[in-house]
């Protein structure tokens, strides 16, 4: 049995996965800083480089509060799912061109499922738990708020999100997401390169937006609106339960960026690269640099738009999800239709 | 290798699993989740069948059973829903106004 | 013994074990989970018997979507989580009746058809491609009348479910 082979590649990913999510929580607050003109963290270590670490040892040693009236179970269960979900979704993810190492060539994905779009929305999908089941079964009215909003507010977007991939999908011919970047290969007029984000502008959009709604960032976090609900689900969880909430919810957006990547912005592909002439090993590491490089900059809009729109109001979410988001998202579905058939007629 | 007679053993027990919940519990949301046991199991006959003898019409059974199990978890908890908003209980003996 | 028995199972005893606690709990928030475990390893059977589209979709669609309607369903109209909604058993002797009848000619059926022995399939081939085929040539028809059913599924919810207005 080869089963080594995956084991390590889950090893790396889990943990690149992990400490990605912790430098992004300091980059988010101090970016944060920047726009608001503030410092930011900026005590422990050098600059506040070790904040994140300081912030985990701390969550680690506190104590994990249980509220008499809660469901102790379903408590304790909430945020296992929760991270679960964000931490699996990566596995069906490529996030490289085959490297080769030790005269063998490897696959940088953990699971080339062939189904993997709908692996990632059935995963998407399960995160509704979470949430949920974090707000009732802490028996907080503010819990139960955040815990509704936030289950009414995935499922409605969950459906653009699935129909805004449906373009993609019929362009690639295929549900295999390692395919659908290898079929972003090449270009038009020798220099656009045939990403998606060209082809499926408005896929691209709808997308981008359902994202937001899927990570629960502003400015969809109503599920944790701090003004009117305390802190939303999480409310009643402190201690390292409600570190796997923050932490999820930052690996979440880390997984979500690296999808929109490998979906809509060609992967791992580097523009030109193959014309460099260089050495296989070099030219593999720089398509991870370049996934990676991808993956920041959209990982930056989130931060940007953070600090610039207001918060939705709820029927506002309600209706931009229904009444906008659902109808462009079939509308782009049937023009993608028409455009193949004029263009393979 | 497991034959296919498990396969059709292990939904028989859980169809019948579904049938006893329906017949016996008073909770109209319990009865509910056996009805979708019940269903679940038809649709592991319908995918063994169709895995055993490489046929994948089996399989595109399952998408429309699983139709109409979507549209009955709609209407149904709509249904529930509404009978608890109006009266406070979700226990069937409860729910007797059509029989007279 | 392969993985394969051994995963059939210890999948089955996974799948009986939740759906007896789904029938028989007290607490039916314990149900709930326990119908999310069952609806798992029903998805696991998919995997094993390499459908690998229905095992995502049983995933979807179940987990991810018909479950989600029951949980709410189980918070909107228990307010307390802990109460006893057994409320005695009822028609026990006509359901073991009914039940063990049907378990017999179930199984009856299930011993006396000489079954082919064909092995399961055991490559991983795509369905995705000819399920999607077979939906748009030969069962167009049903596949139609159902996207109908569910848009009706969808308006009627929506009207039962809504707030009635005071006029």
């Amino acid at each position: 049995m080869d089963l080594l082979e995956p084991i390590i590649k889950i090893a790396v990913v889990l943990g690149a996965l992990l400490t990605a999510s912790a430098i992004v929580v300091l980059f988010d607050r101090k970016f944060s800083a920047y726009i608001q003109n503030r410092y930011g963290p900026n005590r422990v270590g050098p600059g506040g480089w070790m904040q994140s670490i300081a912030d985990v040892v701390k969550l680690v040693m506190k104590e994990d509060i249980v509220p008499k009236a809660a469901n102790r179970f379903v408590h304790d269960l909430a945020p296992m799912i929760s991270i679960t979900v964000a931490l699996t979704t990566f596995a069906v993810i490529p996030f490289g061109d085959t490297i080769p190492l030790f005269g063998k060539e490897y696959n940088l994905i953990i699971a080339d499922v062939n189904v993997g779009i709908l692996y990632i929305l059935a995963m998407t999908g399960m995160g509704v738990y979470g949430l949920t089941l974090a707000g009732w079964s802490s028996n907080n009215k503010y819990s139960l708020f955040g815990g509704l909003r936030s289950s009414a507010q995935l499922i409605s977007y969950e459906l653009s999100m699935g129909l805004s991939l449906i373009g993609v999908i019929m362009i690639a011919g295929t549900l295999q997401i390692d395919d659908i970047v290898r079929s972003q290969t090449g270009y038009w007029f020798g220099w656009i390169p045939q990403w998606n984000v060209i082809s499926q502008p408005i896929g691209f959009i709808t997308f981008f937006v359902a994202s937001f709604a899927e990570t629960n960032r502003l400015p969809f976090d109503l599920p944790e609106a701090e003004p009117e609900l305390v802190g939303g689900y999480h409310t009643e969880y402190s201690g390292m339960k409600f570190g796997l909430f923050f932490l999820s919810e930052y690996a979440n957006m880390i997984v979500s960026s690296a999808l929109i990547t490998a979906l809509f912005l060609g992967g791992w592909h580097l523009p030109f690269a193959e014309t460099w002439g260089l050495d296989p090993l070099v030219l593999a590491l720089l398509k991870i640099g370049a996934f990676m490089f991808k993956m920041f900059i959209i990982i930056s809009f989130y931060v940007v738009i953070r600090w610039t729109l207001p918060r939705f109001r709820y029927d506002q979410l309600m209706n931009l999800g229904w009444k906008v988001m659902l109808p462009v998202s079939i509308a782009n579905v049937l023009a993608t239709g028409v455009v193949m058939l004029w263009l393979t007629r | 290798m497991v034959p296919l007679s498990h396969y059709l053993f292990l939904s028989a027990v859980l169809f019948m699993t579904g049938a006893v919940g329906v017949l016996t519990r008073r909770n109209a949301i319990i009865v509910f989740m056996s009805i979708e046991l019940m269903l679940n199991s038809v649709n592991l006959t319908l995918v063994a069948f169709s895995s055993f003898l490489g046929n994948v019409t089996g399989q595109m059974l399952v998408f429309f059973v699983m139709t109409v199990a979507a549209a009955e978890a709609a209407v149904g908890l709509a249904i529930i829903i509404a009978i608890y908003r109006r009266k406070q209980t979700v226990n069937l003996d409860e729910i007797n106004l059509l029989k007279w | 013994m392969d993985l394969y028995t051994i995963s059939f199972y210890m999948f089955a005893v996974l799948l009986l074990g939740s759906a007896i606690v789904v029938v028989f709990s007290r607490n039916i928030v314990r149900a709930a989970f326990a119908l999310m475990i069952t609806l798992l390893s029903i998805a696991a059977f998919y995997v094993l018997m390499m459908a690998d589209f229905v095992g995502i979709v049983q995933l979807l669609l179940y987990v991810g979507g018909i479950l989600v309607l029951i949980l709410f369903g189980v918070m909107l109209t228990n307010r307390q989580i802990s109460v006893d909604i057994r409320e005695g058993a009822i028609q026990t002797i006509p359901a073991v009746i009914v039940t063990s009848t049907i378990g017999g000619i179930l199984a009856g059926a299930i011993w006396s058809t000489a079954w082919p022995m064909r092995e399961a399939a055991r490559s991983v081939a795509a369905t995705a491609p000819v399920i999607g085929e077979m939906f748009l040539t030969t069962y167009l028809l049903p596949f139609e009348v159902a996207s109908v059913l569910l848009l009706v599924a969808l308006v009627g919810a929506a009207l039962i479910a809504r707030r009635e207005r005071k006029s």
